[in-house]
């Protein structure tokens, strides 16, 4: 058998926790890094007598996901109580949707490995997070925290879609940048605000049946997903090659090694008994509501990219930078708006400001829309030079916000000299120094332009509009600009 | 009728985490066979057409607003545990790497 005669079959579930002031069902804060214990209720407690309420706005998110998502709201939906025994689990049932969703199916675009590729998402529904279990602080012990325990979840499913680990991660990639751009998750993989659980499994291509699958847990980034499906799918060849049968169950991924081992093996099937929880209404999504949601729902990621490829003319390349997060992509719509140049300013947000930005982690935008609009405005009309603007006046302007780009480049003398009279004394002192590249030149050797326009560049004091003074350059030597001139044979 | 029999009492009172004895499970399988008679008696009624009732109240959407309200005192919290230090609950431990 050949690895090439298999194909992978992966369906992730994701859970994400709403960005919620309060928790599903209780009013504890969701605020991340508390002390442990210090976020709960007699609710979250599971102690006897209370009464569990539901937070409108994780329903309202939950809702805004499933629109993002292409899925059909359900009217009605109710949750139900999961019933099983763990220590981070204080009421002895997890309250989730697993019966009843909030929303059927829908779909995801991403970048597939042969072109865009839609994952099907099976569901999504509300359901309340565990407690947290630490085993590593006391040798005797299991140590619970329950400030998670209750904080509102999503879990996203797809239909076994996946081909690859590398597929899996584009999938994660763009749901990272969904919830991010929703406000529904802040998307944190490694702080755990977004788990995702793999289900793996392999199958002779072409063969219509699932083979035995496999569910990985504890991968903590998008690169784990990946590294983990891979090493999973090796060892299940492994396994058919030698004419074993993989066997169906739960392994934990251990990202030092870059392999994972078994969690638990379930000596009984699942006995959940799921019943719909009497402490709470069921839920109902009127056709009102619903509208109301939607008419709020900002332009999505990928209707964004598409109008910036299609209206402002950029590469698609840039178009996907730009709507890489909303943040980004609202500051460029800002810019523009004051009838800045789309083209100039995408490469300004994608060069420079990018730059700073990723030099100075944590920091907001560098300028605000009006002056990056000016910035972008003086390089365009000639008065300073692209590289001056980003490498001088951008970090002055940054630590001097009241100033304005002119007169930070005025302070800095960057302002460039287009006067033709002084640069055209230059243009004919350097070709009378440089006789010979002259003759070279015309006889089309037209690169020597650059050594030409750098000599000249020179003698300005780097204050010479590089633009115009190439452009009298060429007039000088030959009469046509150089890219146009006619060829020899 | 379902029947009681030791492999469903076991299985019940490991979902349970009970323990029985002998004469406790006499007495179990007696009333669950009473309580699964009384719900073979209702299965009998026909409800062709009618919609299950799950909710007794017509109450919908019982909500409340996402707003934070004050936590319960740590050492509230920890009171009833049966192990804690002052900052966590402890329990036996639940998970075993098993790498082999």
């Amino acid at each position: 058998m050949a690895p090439d005669s298999f194909e992978i079959v992966v369906g992730l579930e994701v859970h994400a926790q709403l960005l919620t002031q309060s928790k599903l069902f209780s009013p504890e804060s969701t605020a991340f890094g508390a002390a442990p214990n210090t976020q709960t209720s007699p609710i979250t407690l599971g102690h006897p007598g209370t009464l569990p309420r539901l937070n409108r706005k994780a329903v309202e998110l939950a809702l805004k996901m499933g629109m993002a998502c292409h899925c059909t709201p359900e009217p009605h939906s109710y949750f139900a109580r999961k019933n099983y025994f763990y220590p981070d689990l204080p009421k002895g049932y997890q309250i989730s949707q697993h019966r009843s969703p909030l929303c059927g199916p829908g779909w995801i675009r991403i970048a597939g490995e042969e072109g865009p590729r839609e994952i099907r998402i099976s569901r999504i529904h509300l359901e309340e997070d565990a407690g947290k279990s630490l085993h590593d602080q006391d040798p005797a012990f299991t140590c619970i925290d329950f400030n998670r325990a209750g904080i509102a979840l999503i879990e996203i499913v797809t239909e076994p879609d996946l081909r690859s680990g590398k597929e899996a991660a584009a999938y994660l990639t763009e749901l990272r940048r969904l919830v991010r751009w929703l406000g529904v998750c802040d998307g944190n993989m490694e702080e755990g605000s977004m788990r995702c659980d793999a289900n793996i499994s392999l199958r002779l291509k072409g063969a219509g049946d699932l083979g035995t699958k496999v569910e990985v847990k504890n991968m903590n980034s998008i690169r784990h997903v990946h590294k983990a499906i891979e090493a999973e799918a090796r060892r299940q060849f492994a396994i058919l090659e030698d004419g074993g049968l993989v066997c169906q169950e739960t392994r934990s991924f251990d990202a030092g090694k870059g392999e994972s081992f078994p969690m638990r093996v379930k000596e009984t099937a699942d006995d959940y008994r799921y019943f719909p929880d009497p402490d709470l209404a069921p839920l109902y999504c009127s056709p009102s509501w619903l509208e109301e949601i939607r008419s709020a729902m900002p332009e999505l990621p990928e209707a964004r990219t598409e109008r910036y490829r299609a209206s402002c003319g950029l590469s698609a390349y840039d178009a996907r930078g730009l709507a890489e997060d909303r943040e980004t992509g609202d500051y460029f719509d800002s810019v523009i708006s004051l009838g800045a140049d789309p083209k100039a300013i995408a490469n300004w947000i994608l060069g420079p400001v990018k730059s700073w930005l990723n030099e100075h982690p944590g920091s907001v935008l560098p300028l605000s829309a009006s002056r990056l609009a000016e910035l972008s405005g003086l390089v365009l009309g000639g008065t300073i030079s692209f590289s001056a603007a980003s490498a001088r006046v951008l970090p002055e302007l940054v630590r001097n916000p009241d100033k304005t780009p002119v007169q930070v480049a005025q302070s800095l003398n960057l302002i460039q000299d287009r006067d033709q009279d002084r640069i055209g004394v230059l243009v004919d002192q350097v070709l009378g120094e440089m006789k010979d590249k002259v003759l070279e030149y015309r006889k089309g050797k037209k690169g020597l332009i650059g050594l030409f326009l750098g000599e000249v560049m020179k003698k300005s004091g780097g204050n010479a509009d590089p633009r115009l003074t190439r452009e009298m350059l060429e007039k000088k030597l030959g009469g046509y600009p150089v890219g146009r001139s006619p060829k020899k044979n | 009728m379902t029947e009681v029999n030791d492999a469903l009492i076991g299985h019940l009172s490991e979902l349970a985490r009970l323990q029985f004895d002998e004469a406790q499970r006499q007495e179990i399988k007696k009333d669950l066979e009473g309580m699964i008679g009384f719900v073979d008696k209702l299965m009998e009624l026909d409800t062709e057409g009618v919609e299950p009732l799950v909710y007794l109240t017509p109450n919908l959407n019982m909500f409340r607003e996402d707003k934070v309200l004050a936590p319960l005192e740590i050492h509230e919290v920890l009171k009833n545990a049966p192990i804690h230090d002052g900052t966590f609950f402890k329990v036996p431990k639940v998970i075993k790497k098993n790498n082999s």
